[in-house]
């Protein structure tokens, strides 16, 4: 088989692919009343619901920061027992169907349970809360941030680190002078997929917290009740605002890393 | 001083073994040895980036085998610079003394200090990125330098550059060397490195040390044929270069000097390969412009040739064959003639221009 004939075929199939993510998109898109959109976008409702999404998933986001780039840097480094288990693990709730997910949280973080009874001394409530919407996000996104740092340490050669510590430098400065900067586009870039995701998610909020709603749920919510017309304008919101976020967050790390990279 | 005692030490793919080595305050010490023997594995314990099996690390008169290398006073610079590229030049520099948070008018004293030594004034604003081999290794030097260490840890330092790049930073260390007078390990597999810059040399064979000595020791009585291999020339001879009618010639002592091609001066080191050298039982004329007249001094004979000792007022070790061997019907104590091009002698300078 010829080269050119093997090319030909491999673009082929890639564009079936390709058609398939776009043309649901397009169409959902193009031909959409844009004063019905605008006027759907105004309802408290909507844009409430829209609020709550973005900003759950970014204290999703700022908690998974804290605890899983530390984390990551640990496996990134570390050679200690049980490591690839770990790994293992922090690549499960991509596995678990994700009601399955909201469900088990639900047993820890539920008021009758000890997550729950904990945190409820706090005065912080999950269950139809939006830590509730929160931590749902954050079990089934986490991954991306988590799997994108670990990557991005793992690049760093390690004896950039060594000479940081051969000229004076603890181990904790040695981490916050060389390798997090280092790193950084790793993890923006981590942050802004775990972001995407955790907006998008639904199985896991809805068995957690179906009020205060989430965007996705609303769409569920009113296709269930009113139908596909009054369903589209939010969906057709919801992707439009999430697009231009992500693309926009893409071209200001793609321009990050060309300096990086120069 | 600095002693390995007892070293081991295994790795994936190294293993070191029983490494016992002593070096002197303000030595510059160098540890030759193929690739992969697990040289820089032993400057890593130095520098306590590893732990040792086995064996204790002393500085001085403190055991330090198990303390962190920020508390170590150390300088390590690799091969391939390991500057850190989110930051420029004089951020690179300062990085040792601002985790010691330093005063800044302090930092500033050093650091205009470390760069005029090192050559680097002009380079201080710019992104490492733009930098060539030598200058991002001059700068790596300077970054190690800068803490004042007490000792300088140098895991093959030259051998990712181009020959002049190489040659010319050689001499700033040897430099270098004697003005700040830093106890210095250079680990490296070019023994010409060792041959400019070090006052001792440990010889290194998969993960041991096979021969500690200076330069002149290892190369005339190396102890196993490994190390007569590796270090590859046996004739090595001390001068001074002098110039006689516009021709260079190396006086080697009062009877004999030997005509070369060099633009080295002052004392240098003389190396002849044994198989450039001509034994004949007549004077001959020919383009070579060294003839010697000597005695036969001994005659070993190795798998693949025979190895011929030759005094002309030094010893020469010359390589023949069987069949010559044969054919010039060769004995102990006969006299022969030694003829070699003068481009054969191999000068490398020491860098002491005043002898």
């Amino acid at each position: 088989m010829g080269r050119s004939l093997f090319d030909l075929i491999l673009t082929l199939l890639s564009a079936v692919l390709l058609f398939f993510i776009l043309a649901p998109l397009l169409k959902l898109l193009v031909g959409s009343d844009i004063n019905l959109i605008l006027t759907t976008i105004q309802e408290q409702e909507v844009y409430q619901s829209l609020l709550t999404t973005f900003k759950a998933s970014l204290v999703a986001t700022l908690i998974t920061l804290c605890l899983g780039i530390p984390l990551a840097y640990l496996l990134a480094r570390g050679t200690f027992f049980g490591k690839s288990i770990i790994e293992g693990i922090i690549n499960l709730p991509v596995i678990i169907p994700h009601t399955a997910a909201g469900i088990a949280l639900l047993t820890v973080f539920g008021s009758r349970f000890f997550g729950g009874r904990l945190f409820g001394y706090l005065g912080l409530e999950f269950m139809g809360h939006f830590a509730g919407i929160v931590i749902g996000m954050m079990f089934v996104s986490l991954p991306f941030l988590v799997n994108e740092a670990k990557e991005g340490f793992r690049a760093i050669d390690v004896r950039l680190e060594k000479v940081s510590r051969t000229l004076g430098a603890t181990p904790a400065q040695t981490f916050f002078k060389v390798a997090l900067p280092l790193n950084l586009n790793h993890i923006i870039s981590g942050a802004v997929m775990m972001w995407g995701r955790g907006l998008s998610e639904f199985g896991a909020v809805v068995i957690l917290a179906y009020h205060p709603m989430t965007a996705p749920i609303l769409v569920y919510e009113r296709f269930t009740s009113y139908g596909l017309k009054y369903s589209k304008p939010i969906a057709i919101i919801m992707i439009m605002v999430t697009l231009v976020i992500f693309i926009g967050l893409r071209l200001l790390y793609s321009k990050e890393g060309r300096g990086e990279n120069d | 001083m600095i002693k390995l005692d007892g070293i081991n030490k295994r790795l994936d793919n190294f293993q070191i073994k029983d490494i016992n080595l002593q070096i002197k305050p303000g030595e510059y010490f160098v540890i030759l040895g193929p690739t992969g023997t697990g040289k820089s594995v032993l400057l890593e314990i130095i520098a306590g980036l590893l732990l040792p099996e086995k064996g204790e690390v002393w500085f001085g008169k403190q055991m330090i085998t198990g303390l962190a290398p920020e508390e170590r006073m150390i300088g390590m610079v690799y091969q391939d610079y390991m500057l850190f590229p989110h930051l420029n030049v004089k951020d690179n520099i300062l990085f040792g003394l601002r985790v010691r948070k330093l005063r800044t008018a302090e930092q500033e004293n050093r650091l205009a200090e470390i760069v005029s030594l090192l050559e680097i004034d002009h380079l201080l604003n710019r992104s490492i990125k733009t930098l060539s081999g030598g200058e991002q290794q001059r700068v790596a030097l300077a970054r190690a330098l800068i803490i004042a260490p007490e000792i300088l840890l140098l895991d093959e330092p030259l051998s990712a550059l181009d020959p002049n790049t190489k040659e010319k930073l050689q001499q700033d260390l040897n430099r270098i060397h004697t003005r700040l007078g830093t106890t210095t390990i250079h680990v490296t597999h070019d023994f010409n490195e060792a041959l400019t810059l070090a006052d001792r040399v440990a010889i290194m064979d998969s993960g041991r040390i096979v021969q500690v000595g200076t330069l002149e020791e290892v190369f005339q009585q190396p102890k196993s044929q490994f190390i007569a291999e590796f270090v590859g020339s046996k004739n090595i001879l001390q001068g001074e270069i002098i110039n006689e009618d516009s021709e260079k010639m190396v006086r080697v002592n009062n009877e004999l000097t030997l005509e070369v091609t060099s633009e080295e001066s002052g004392e240098v080191k003389l190396i002849i390969r044994p198989e450039d050298i001509i034994i004949s039982r007549q004077p001959f004329t020919s383009s070579a412009r060294n003839c010697y007249l000597g005695t036969i001094a001994g005659l070993q004979r190795r798998l693949s040739v025979v190895e011929v000792k030759v005094d002309i007022g030094v010893e020469l070790i010359v390589y023949i064959t069987y069949r010559s061997l044969e054919e010039l019907r060769l004995k102990e104590g006969e006299e022969v003639y030694l003829t070699f091009k003068a481009t054969a002698g191999h000068v490398i300078g020491t860098g002491d221009k005043s002898a």
